[in-house]
């Protein structure tokens, strides 16, 4: 399932929910839909909000696929591009009260797997949260 | 989807009753403009009761700790009460559970303000 959305918070609450009715479907605990759904917001904010800028001749697009032992969610954008390398550290003792710049660590911490590709022009981030023993809904 | 925000006043004390999503672009303006209008009004002592939020992404984080850096900087003491599980796991997460004055009780919250 893909979805090719314009750049907007209409957008990323779609995705967001969208993440949240896989993962209810895949038979994981509310716990993780709300720490997967929320990596996926995250994601999704990044595209919209510093990879697309809000410009509305930009989209992105999400994809979602369960394969049977994992949650794959894929979300990419239009924009100049993102290194992860050079993002400051959001639990640095300097960094702790910035009012910004915790996205990519919740979603590295509430994901099993996640990776980034450059798009030139844009960013694709994949998103992978393994299943337990006993998935359903697959 | 959006966030309620109400205020009361206890002993001197504000206290923005929250309650739904801090989130990008919904919780987190309203929130930010409300502790701006009462920092506006020379009230600094604050106090977020945050006991029916049942939902904040990285946006309403950043705006929480803004918060409490603009009233702290006014000479001002902002506070929270009530975290439900999720959010006070995330700031665990993000390490700044000990940054914030975090209360379970109201009346022993208002009681740790300075009082002039």
């Amino acid at each position: 399932m893909t979805y090719t959305l314009d750049s907007s918070l209409d957008s990323v609450n779609k995705v967001e929910q969208t993440a949240e009715q896989m993962a209810r479907k895949a038979g994981v605990d509310e716990d993780e839909i709300f720490r997967i759904s929320m990596a996926v917001r995250e994601a999704a904010v990044n595209a919209v909000l510093h990879g697309n800028a809000y410009d509305p001749d930009k989209r992105m697009t999400a994809s979602f696929e369960n394969t049977g032992s994992s949650l794959v969610i894929r979300i990419t954008d239009q924009g100049k591009g993102l290194d992860p390398a050079t993002l400051p550290d959001p639990l640095a003792p300097e960094n702790l009260l910035r009012g910004s710049g915790r996205g990519i660590f919740l979603i590295r911490s509430f994901m099993d797997e996640v990776h980034f590709k450059q798009l030139h022009p844009g960013t694709e981030l994949t998103l992978i949260k393994h299943l337990g023993t006993a998935p359903t809904g697959a | 989807m959006s966030m309620k925000i109400s205020t009361r006043q206890v002993d001197g004390i504000t206290i923005l009753d929250l309650g739904g999503r801090i989130t990008l672009g919904e919780g987190s303006v309203q929130l930010r403009d409300s502790v701006r209008d009462l920092l506006a009004k020379g009230q600094k002592k604050i106090l977020l009761n945050l006991g029916d939020v049942n939902y904040i992404d990285s946006s309403g984080i950043g705006e929480l700790v803004s918060a409490y850096t603009t009233v702290r900087n006014q000479g001002g003491e902002l506070k929270l009460l009530n975290l439900t599980r999720k959010v006070h796991d995330l700031l665990q997460i993000t390490k700044l559970y000990t940054v914030f004055d975090v209360k379970d009780d109201e009346a022993s919250a208002i009681a740790s303000y300075a009082h002039a």
